[in-house]
């Protein structure tokens, strides 16, 4: 049998007295592109560094391809084929985003300390980067570095920084805030044209008519507490979602 | 001429000093507030092997392996915690040397190791060996800046998090720098015995940490020239200049101030400045 290709089941984080995910549960198969919506504060940003290991979780488990990921270190998770771009941008400040973008090209020389030592040679991974940072729209920025660019700049950057590792499987991380209507809807075709290349990604977002566009299924968190999964017209039609979108996350879910 | 060798030969040991802590805190961004523990270290290694009758050469990778491994305990600890309390930790390691080897007879004590017995290659082939070895360190320091480990480095001295979330190991990277920068020192201890014939738990304390690291900061953080430069100068201003040598900690001081609050980029940076200036002008 094959296994899917990311699964999450009944997660729980806790920080202090909030529950910042509460039973989360959620698969994601070879292929799919899944939205990954939920008012402020649903718990998606935790979700996501549970996945890739920077939280861990007080309950729960995730397997990648089959494999149990616990125990593992970030690292190591991103080598077994994750990739993130974060919601809060963090750039390299020192490097040019060409350098950003190589240097995560550059995995398999960093892999091993001491072949990184004896590793010089550069040109292949600052081509693949300027292509990566074209893909994105970035090719013109390419050799700035990244404190004097907008956000809309950076969230792009983590988008190709995590396209650069070659990942089974793709972790967005709203990369569609601050950047303006095309640019945004540009940088959501670029991620419906990766799916169709057969990458599976994982998108969360707040720019509903993007994710409606292009998601085909959606997973919906509210309050850390999961509230649908699904085709995504279907899902976004359900009374208890407009609802948990309208209604804040005050006392809507649940009660 | 005697003078003079003096000179250089200390300005060698100096350099190849800064240059060690220059690998962990320059290029990996690690700071040390201890790293004077290592060069003692390496140190007293040299003067008991040396009053053992063992030729200088070999207690050079004796002096370098010892002070490795200490290096390589303080660079697991330093994984353990994060930079405001690195510094406290690192300071805690020098604090703890001197106060061992206040308590060791066989090291001496309070009053230290005097009358280590010269190397057989004379003043002046010494203060090749010297030179030899601050220029080898600075060559592969150089080499390492180019290489993909240098790569990782600047990532890991600029976030982190951002280096695991890329894939890397960051773990692996500190301790290989800690290593080497330590076992670097290490070295610079074995030749600082064989220069002073004597060493004592005076020589390498808090002051001398603090010493390393405004050459270190002088320099340019990272950068092998700027370190260099600044550790050659500033290692023989308190031979040249008396004042400097009674005020040691208020000279340094000053000049660490100064520097952090006028060029935190230190000489490096300056330099890379005004050719910039230069070149936008012609
Ligand atoms: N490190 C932390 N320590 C304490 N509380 C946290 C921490 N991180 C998140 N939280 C809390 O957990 C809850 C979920 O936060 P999270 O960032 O996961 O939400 P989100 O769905 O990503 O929201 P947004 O859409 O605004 O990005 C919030 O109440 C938040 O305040
Ligand atoms: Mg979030």
């Amino acid at each position: 049998m094959t296994y899917p290709v990311l699964e999450v089941s009944d997660v729980t984080v806790r920080f202090g007295g909030v529950v910042a995910v509460d039973g989360a549960s959620l698969t994601i198969k070879a292929g799919e592109l899944i939205g990954f919506v939920g008012p402020n504060g649903a718990g998606k940003t935790t979700l996501m560094r549970v996945i890739t290991g920077i939280i861990k979780p007080d309950e729960g488990q995730v397997l990648l391809g089959g494999k149990d990921l616990a125990g593992l270190a970030v690292n190591q998770r991103i080598r077994a084929g994750l990739a993130l771009a974060q919601q809060i941008v963090q750039p390299l400040k020192a490097m040019t985003l060409l350098e950003n973008v190589a240097l995560a090209c550059g995995a398999e020389k960093t892999r091993n300390p001491f072949s990184a030592m004896v590793s010089f040679d550069r040109d292949a991974e600052n081509r693949r980067a300027l292509e990566l940072l074209s893909r994105v729209g970035l090719r013109e920025a390419a050799n700035l570095e990244p404190a004097k660019l907008p956000l809309g700049y950076l969230k792009r950057l983590e988008v190709a920084r995590a396209l650069a590792l070659n990942p089974q499987l793709l972790l967005l991380d709203e990369p569609l805030a601050g950047l303006n209507q095309s640019e945004a809807s540009e940088l959501a075709d670029l991620i419906k044209a990766l799916n169709a290349d057969g990458l599976p990604i994982l998108l969360i977002e707040h720019n509903l008519r993007e994710v409606m566009r292009i998601c085909p299924q959606v997973y919906v968190q509210d309050q850390g507490r999961p509230l649908a999964f699904g085709p995504t017209e279907e899902v976004m039609s359900r009374p208890d979602v407009i609802q948990a979108y309208m209604g804040g996350n005050t006392n809507a879910a649940g009660q | 001429m005697a003078y003079e060798i003096t000179l250089v030969t200390t300005m060698a040991i100096s350099i190849l000093f800064a240059l060690s802590l220059n690998f962990i805190t320059g290029f990996c961004g690690q700071i040390s507030l201890g790293h004077a523990a290592f060069m003692g270290v390496g140190a007293y290694t040299s003067a008991i092997m040396m009053k053992a009758d063992i030729p200088f050469l070999l207690t050079i990778p004796a002096a370098a392996i010892l002070a490795g491994i200490l290096g390589l305990l303080v660079g697991f600890a330093s994984l353990r915690v994060r930079h405001d309390f690195l510094a406290i930790t690192t300071m805690g390691v020098v604090f703890l040397f001197v106060g061992i080897v206040r308590q060791q007879e066989f090291l001496g004590g309070e009053i230290g190791i005097s009358g280590i017995r010269g190397s057989s290659f004379g003043r002046l082939g010494f203060m090749a060996i010297c030179l030899g070895l601050a220029g080898a360190f600075a060559a592969f320091s150089l080499l390492i800046k180019r290489s993909w480990m240098g790569y990782v480095f600047d990532s890991i001295a600029d976030n982190e998090d951002v280096s695991r979330i890329l894939g890397i190991d960051v773990s692996k990277y500190k301790l290989i720098a800690f290593v080497v920068g330590t076992s670097a020192a290490g070295i610079a201890g074995a030749l600082y015995a064989q220069h002073f014939r004597f060493v004592g738990p005076d020589s390498f304390g808090f002051v001398e940490s603090i010493t390393v690291l405004a050459m270190v900061i002088v320099g340019g953080i990272g950068s092998v020239w700027g370190v260099a430069v600044a550790a050659a100068f500033l290692s023989v201003m308190p031979l040249l200049f008396q004042f400097v040598n009674d005020f040691k900690i208020l000279a340094y001081g000053a000049l660490l101030f100064a520097m952090m609050r006028w060029a935190p980029d230190g000489l490096a940076g300056i330099v890379a400045r005004s050719m910039k200036k230069l070149r936008g002008r012609s």
